[in-house]
């Protein structure tokens, strides 16, 4: 083999937290190949035109969570990133009412004080609090996170960082704090407010891609990481990208390709090879084997560890634990092709409340109604709803006066009680459950789709290759954050094995289209090569 | 966004088309392209200004006093039937939350006036107390009537004994066929009346004054008049001058009652209320920030624009922005920061209101205010004032009588 066919480095799947390290490799001089399974880039950040003449986001229906810096650093920008804000958050009630809540101020508040005057009033005070503890996030998301069972001097200082973000707080925050990572997370915003109106679509963004429930411990603190979007000196937090999430993607493609960097779609890898305990290049399901100094993978830790290295490379311990590591995904999509705008009985005709986020979250009981079926192995007959327009906003996504309607929903058990490899038998009438739950407050749903996606938790892991249909590769628990992301002792985008690398959303600080992973992989890399 | 009840008679006369948002409502900043003639009004004729998005609370009951005794800093308690006091209330910590006017229409029956929403912190001390608290924001609208003949033009509409009405007071009236309470109150420091009146009314309210207002060179103003008035006679604005304490992100942007140059307002020998024991240790140990009035050296303003072939650029409109104050001309020791500011017209000063460190703030100080002139940046001499600028006899005096 001749030195120049030899990469510095593969990088295993072309999500956008693949491109993003690749580009940060390349942009460094480094010679780089992206290796993705599918024909388009994106991972689950991707966009597809599943229908004529229609773009979906297929899964990552949203942004917020990216980190800004990395838009300066690889040029987005110019390359095409390009976000459009949402300016409401709409939650249609069963009784005929209807909440919306705007980045104006004082608009939101007279909208909450038909429910509770109070609670209208102690809005902006959580807000407060939650961008302080957002801030307080973001020291911790923007780094590489230290083990605190380590005494090593990298650890060291990055606890000793921590230990003066946490000092920053003061002492109610600080108190505050230990209340987010440990309550649910309706307990966290009981203690605020008193009128169910905020805690349903609040509450929900707890549990978003776990498979826990509302009032379930821990549900605070994915919270806050729906929160942190805030941040950033963003006004407003939530955004679509122009032409659905995969513009994102290809943002991040085009930058590493502009730095120099090779992708090639279409071209799966089956194994890392790996010589006497270290990564040394690929083999491609057509047999061709690829050489590199190092390989990064995007997939989760699973398909990583056992599916590209293989159990006899690995120490026992490690494969205990990366069985151990908790995917259990809850979640699907239905995405659907609208002959025209829907319109909500409550509020009906078009408005500038659908030109947001859309929530089927009436109340509490309801989301933890829908987690009961969940814990029981069957999908939600009633679930929680998260959908948008993004056609109302971005017209290149769908014909004139067409639109596309995108909806999260939650719980879809990967593992349902007649065994996951029952999603197939069980997909349409998960789809029925989705509209008849829209259609209780858009009554003429029905007659306008002209065609629906149904991603149940089963797809997203054959198509997307998200282990067990988890959209944030691996749970956003408390145990498997921080140094604990993927393994103690293995985070920090290293593995157990020699020269292989990772940056998916499965290591730290997690999922949501934040690109850290990638980014802070890369920075890892350089430092050691 | 809301509209108040009397915007029907303003978008007519808003030649301007000069809109703002206040809280939620929009609000007049400038009926004309230039807001001079509006402040002049409130000097020397009379003014009409629109108050209604301020935000108005009744609290009435058996403990009606002692319930707002316990909130805020001045001890209601004491306060007469018919009086109006201006206070401001603070959360434990002693830093101010809003400010505002508590008006004590009868025994158990109080109307309290606030810059921010207050019915979430209202309603946080309501346990014990025999009281009700009722947010009538929204059906409650307000006008207020200043200048020199503000007192004629309400005479001549109203059946209210105004001669006798003394400054921060209040009382019942009647206009043609509906009532209004009358506040002898304001954001001007004048001569001036706040009239609150039910939405229903508001229009009839408007055209009484507007057509017994013919005769007294009356006009109606917007709020850029009003923000030249209220620096001249060094009345605190939140939100630019002080934050809120509920809602600021860092911990130096609280402020004391002292600190606002409030400490008048504040009553610590009494029943516990809501920061006294922070208040007490503050007015012990002393408070490391006062606010105080600049005069801006006009001399040396002209003499540093003339080193440039320039006379002195000074807008016509009060300015809202943080300007950093020097104790020495090379900018090396930085005391306080003004927060707003204004030419006065009336008095031909270049003033400005400031936060400071305390040792600088005794008048008579001279401190440096910080001047950029052509991308510049320069220092000019300021003497540190007492807030209030403007503070003329006709304020709290009577006919018949002195001040």
């Amino acid at each position: 083999m001749s030195a120049n066919s030899t990469y510095d480095a593969i990088v295993v799947g072309g999500g956008h937290n693949g491109l993003i390290c690749a580009a940060y490799l390349a942009r460094a001089g480094r010679r780089v190949l992206v290796l993705e399974k599918r024909h388009v880039l994106g991972g689950a950040a991707v966009s597809e035109e599943i229908y004529p003449g229609f773009t979906f986001s297929v899964a990552s229906y949203v942004v917020s969570l990216f980190r800004p810096h990395i838009i300066r650093e690889l040029e987005l920008a110019k390359h095409g990133y390009e976000i459009i804000p949402l300016d409401c958050s709409f939650l249609p009630l069963p009784d005929g009412d209807s909440l919306a809540r705007w980045a104006d101020g004082n608009r939101s508040r007279r909208e909450i004080q038909r429910f509770s005057r109070k609670d209208a009033e102690v809005y902006p005070e959580f807000s407060r609090v939650m961008t302080l503890m957002g801030k307080f996030a973001k020291q911790i998301i923007d780094h590489p996170a230290p083990d605190m069972g380590s005494l090593r001097l990298k650890d060291l200082f990055g606890m000793a960082r921590l230990g003066k973000a946490f000092k920053s707080l003061g002492p109610d925050l600080f108190h505050l704090n230990l209340k987010l990572l440990t309550l649910s997370a309706v307990d966290f915003l009981d203690l605020w407010f008193e009128s169910e109106i905020l805690k349903g679509p609040m509450s929900a963004s707890g549990i978003i891609g776990t498979f826990k429930g509302v009032r379930s411990p821990g549900t605070a603190y994915v919270l806050l990481h729906h929160y942190m979007g805030e941040l950033d000196g963003a006004f407003r937090s939530w955004g679509f990208s122009k032409g659905g999430t995969g513009g994102v993607s290809m943002a991040c493609a085009r930058a590493a390709e502009s730095y120099g960097a090779e992708i090639r779609t279409s071209a799966p890898v089956m194994k890392v090879t790996v010589n006497k305990g270290r990564a040394d290049g690929v083999v491609l399901d057509n047999g061709d084997e690829l050489k590199a100094k190092l390989v990064v993978s995007n997939l989760d830790p699973r398909r990583t560890y056992l599916g590209l290295v293989g159990e006899e490379h690995l120490d026992g311990d490690v494969v205990k634990e990366i069985n151990r590591f908790k995917y259990r995904g809850s979640s699907g999509k239905v995405n659907l092709a609208l002959d025209r705008v829907p319109e909500f009985a409550c509020r009906p005709g078009d408005g500038d409340h659908i030109r947001g986020d859309i929530a089927i979250a009436p109340n509490v009981d309801y989301l933890e109604r829908a987690y009961d079926e969940a814990k029981y192995g069957a999908f939600s007959r009633r679930p929680f709803i998260n959908a948008v327009i993004p056609s109302l906003t971005d017209p290149t996504v769908a014909p004139p006066g067409k639109h596309v309607m995108s909806c999260f929903i939650q719980y879809a058990p990967y593992h349902l009680k007649e065994g996951a490899e029952d999603w197939p038998h069980q997909r349409e009438a998960f789809g029925d459950a989705v509209v008849d739950t829209l259609a209780e407050y858009i009554p003429g749903l029905r007659d306008i789709i002209l065609h629906r996606q149904v991603l149940t938790p089963w797809d997203l892991e054959q198509q997307m290759g998200l282990t067990e249909g988890n959209i944030f590769q691996g749970e956003l628990s408390l145990e498997q954050l921080l140094f604990q992301r993927p393994l103690a002792g293995f985070a920090n985008y290293k593995t157990s094995i020699h020269n292989l690398w990772m940056c998916g959303s499965g290591t730290h600080p997690g999922g949501g289209v934040m690109g850290a992973g990638g980014e802070l992989a890369a920075k890892s890399i350089l430092k050691m090569i | 966004m809301l509209k108040t009840p009397f915007f029907p008679r303003q978008i007519e006369l808003c030649e301007s088309m000069n809109w703002k948002e206040w809280s939620g409502y929009h609000a007049v900043s400038s009926y004309l392209v230039l807001h001079d003639m509006e402040y002049f009004a409130f000097r020397n004729a009379a003014g009409l200004l629109d108050v209604t998005p301020l935000f108005k609370y009744r609290v009435r009951g058996k403990d009606a006093a002692a319930y707002l005794a316990q909130i805020m800093v001045r001890d209601i308690t004491k306060q007469s039937v018919g009086r109006v006091a201006y206070l401001c209330w603070c959360n434990h910590e002693g830093k101010v939350v809003d400010d505002g006017t508590v008006m004590r229409r009868d025994e158990e029956d109080f109307f309290v006036t606030t810059a921010d929403p207050c019915f979430s912190w209202f309603s946080r001390f309501l346990r014990g107390y025999d009281v009700t608290l009722e947010d009538v924001s929204e059906q409650i609208a307000a006008l207020a009537l200043q200048g020199p003949t503000s007192r004629e033009i309400l005479k001549q509409v109203c059946d209210a004994n105004l001669d006798n009405l003394k400054f921060f007071r209040t009382t019942r009236a009647r206009i043609d066929d509906f009532a209004v309470w009358i506040s002898r109150t304001g954001y001007t420091g004048d001569l001036g009346y706040e009239i609150w009146v039910e939405n229903e009314h508001a229009l009839k309210l408007w055209d009484a004054l507007m057509a017994a207002g013919r005769l007294y060179a009356l006009r109606p103003a917007g709020l850029d008049a009003l923000d030249v008035s209220r620096v001249e006679a060094g009345l605190i604005l939140k939100n630019v001058d002080y934050y809120n304490a509920l809602h600021v992100i860092i911990e130096d942007r609280k402020s004391s009652p002292y600190e606002l140059s409030l400490g008048w307002t504040v009553k610590l020998d009494r029943p516990p209320f809501n920061g006294q024991q922070a208040l007490r240790r503050e007015k012990e140990n002393g408070s490391a920030w006062a606010f105080v009035g600049l005069d801006i050296d006009w001399p040396e303003t002209e003499a540093l624009y003339a080193r440039y072939g320039l006379p002195p650029e000074i807008g016509t409109s009060a300015w809202r922005k943080s300007i950093p104050i020097y104790s020495d001309p090379g900018r090396q020791n930085q005391i306080g920061y003004a927060t707003s500011g204004t030419w006065s017209p009336i008095l031909k000063k270049n003033i400005a209101l400031a936060t400071i460190q305390a040792g600088y703030h005794e008048p008579g100080t001279e401190v440096q205010f910080e001047m950029t002139v052509e991308h510049t940046r320069h220092t000019v001499t300021a003497i540190v004032h007492k807030p209030q600028f403007f503070n003329p006899e006709r304020k709290t005096s009577n006919p018949g009588s002195t001040a």
